[in-house]
């Protein structure tokens, strides 16, 4: 490949957890403090900014940042993986040259809380609010049993996911969920939305978190290890689930990965490291065949038997995820956290000698996905 | 004519129709479930434009449908949301419709429990007002009636 135009030259979180203290906009300045501090910059070297809900330019003005360059795309989860693609690109037309990608969300607390409302004339609010979904859990559920009936995925092996994924964050202190969880804890937790229990869902948590992206060359000079963006994708369809145009695909990761494989020039054999969104217990399964790493139908199988767990050929959310870690509501900033800790040898639970990391995204109900491919190597070999 | 199945109480989320919508819901008022055809392309689509979104033809019609479907996916929900509290586990689905579009319903007729809730078992629409609102549900059909 040609050697990446822009890296990740700072990467922070806020606090986790209940912060009742802090509002959206609070945790947003505290993400970007935090972050500019880790690169070694200050809020005078910054002209791009990037949120999801918010207004970039209410978070720039209360940062005292007078940004030349803006991106407010708002697709769920996945808007920061979506940020950091824009702002390569930004970075490479010369229109910005250190942008800081920012999330923070105070979903359990609620405090400042932007407003997030569905209106009752749009599609969601005619078309799927009155049959009874509320929220995330009533809706990106709902593609699972076609794909446990079409790959015979059995429910064991789906409770598997957040029971291997526990071993990740076992002991980790801040992980919202830092114990062990065997698959017949996760079975037999509360029921949410048949066959989804307590444990196969995301928590809700508040928190924050705060990229700097800038040249590869400039990242070079400061004082943290660059993580390169060596490729990336974007990719979208249904932003309702009822019309996903294939129940147990997610269509969108095929595309946004396939899109920063080829732009990355990897294949994979050379991801030693995976985050895939897991919202829910499923999220994963559908992102291990999308992304091609298993058959279709094998990832239930792939993960049960520990290869995405410690000591697997294929570590995948190695924070523990979004159903251990931590979920702001949009988690996608924190699973490019935790790419970035690994590549740079600093995580929690290091995996050895991490040199690429793939990270996948999802905006909403498999609406949106973003792909990125992140290293420590100025380019692959 | 309505059914009873699912019936959430005050505070449930209603549609509130725009004009291009509202054919639908007039429709389901009067027992008929409808969709949208292209005259163009001749697809069947489901929710309501105004314009086809396989060839993007603005020349589409209102059709009636068999009302048969088949059952792609469903939850059965313990999470209640607003106005839902008081109606128990329920079955929120995912239909396909015998003419091709998909769409987001409640099944009715049947316990909610696995069991009974097959993947691609045949079901029926049936219309159930709710508060004023006629929703189009689906219930389980025998396979060789009519």
């Amino acid at each position: 490949m040609s050697r990446p135009v822009a890296a990740i030259a700072g990467a922070a979180e806020t606090s986790l957890g209940r912060l009742p203290a802090m509002s959206e906009l609070d945790l947003h300045v505290d993400a970007a403090l935090l972050a500019l501090a880790d690169a070694g910059l200050s809020l005078d070297d910054v002209d791009g900014i990037t949120s999801a809900v918010h207004n970039p330019v209410e978070i720039a003005h209360a940062l005292g940042v007078r940004p030349t360059w803006f991106d407010g795309t708002s697709v769920g989860g996945t808007s920061f993986l979506v940020h950091v693609r824009h702002a390569a690109a930004a970075i490479a037309a010369g229109q910005a040259e250190v942008v800081l990608v920012l999330h923070g969300e105070s979903r359990r607390s609620v405090v400042g809380r932007h407003p997030r409302p569905v209106p009752a004339d749009g599609m969601l609010g005619q078309f799927e609010l009155p049959f009874g979904v509320y929220g995330p859990p009533t809706m990106f559920t709902l593609p699972y049993l076609r794909y446990a009936h079409e790959t015979g995925t059995t429910i064991e092996q789906l409770a598997s996911v957040p029971a291997r994924q526990s071993e990740w964050s076992h002991g980790n202190p801040r992980a919202a969920r830092p114990s062990l969880a065997s698959v017949d804890e996760v079975l037999a937790s509360t029921p949410i939305a048949w066959p989804f229990t307590k444990l196969m869902c995301c928590m809700v948590s508040d928190g924050g978190g705060g990229l700097v992206v800038t040249s590869a060359e400039r990242a070079r000079e400061l004082r943290r290890t660059p993580v390169y963006l060596w490729g990336s994708g974007e990719a979208a369809d249904s932003p309702l689930v009822s019309q996903m145009p294939d129940l147990t695909r997610a269509e969108t990761f095929e595309r946004s990965a396939a899109a920063a494989f080829t732009e990355a020039r990897i294949s994979h054999n050379d991801v030693d490291h995976l985050m895939v969104y897991d919202a829910f217990a499923h999220v994963p399964l559908y992102g291990l065949e999308a992304l091609g790493f298993v058959g279709r139908g094998e990832a239930g199988a792939f993960v049960a038997e520990g290869n995405t767990a410690p000591g697997g050929h294929l570590p995948m959310n190695t924070n523990g995820g979004g159903l251990r870690y931590t979920h702001t509501g949009m988690y996608g900033m924190f699973a490019i956290q935790e790419a970035v800790r690994q590549l740079r040898g600093e995580a929690f639970a290091q995996v050895p000698d991490v040199e690429v990391s793939v990270v996948q995204g999802v905006g909403h109900f498999f609406s949106e996905a973003a792909t990125l491919v992140l290293s420590n190597q100025e380019v692959s070999a | 004519m309505f059914v009873s199945g699912v019936t959430p109480g005050e505070g449930a989320a209603q549609a509130l129709p725009t004009p291009t919508t509202r054919p639908f819901w007039d429709a389901a008022t009067e027992g008929r479930l409808v969709v949208q055809q292209c005259g163009s392309c001749e697809t069947h689509f489901f929710y309501p434009r105004i314009a086809c979104p396989s060839c993007g033809s603005r020349e589409v019609s209102w059709v009636d449908v068999s009302g048969r479907a088949t059952l792609l996916s469903y939850v059965i929900n313990h999470l209640p949301a607003p106005g839902f509290e008081a109606v128990g586990p329920h079955v929120i689905a995912i239909v396909r419709l015998e003419e091709g579009p998909t769409m987001m319903t409640n099944i009715i007729g049947s316990d909610a429990v696995p069991d009974q809730l097959v993947i691609d078992m045949p079901l029926r629409v049936a219309f159930e007002d709710r508060r004023g609102q006629v929703v189009p549900v689906f219930a389980p059909r025998e396979e060789h009636a009519a």
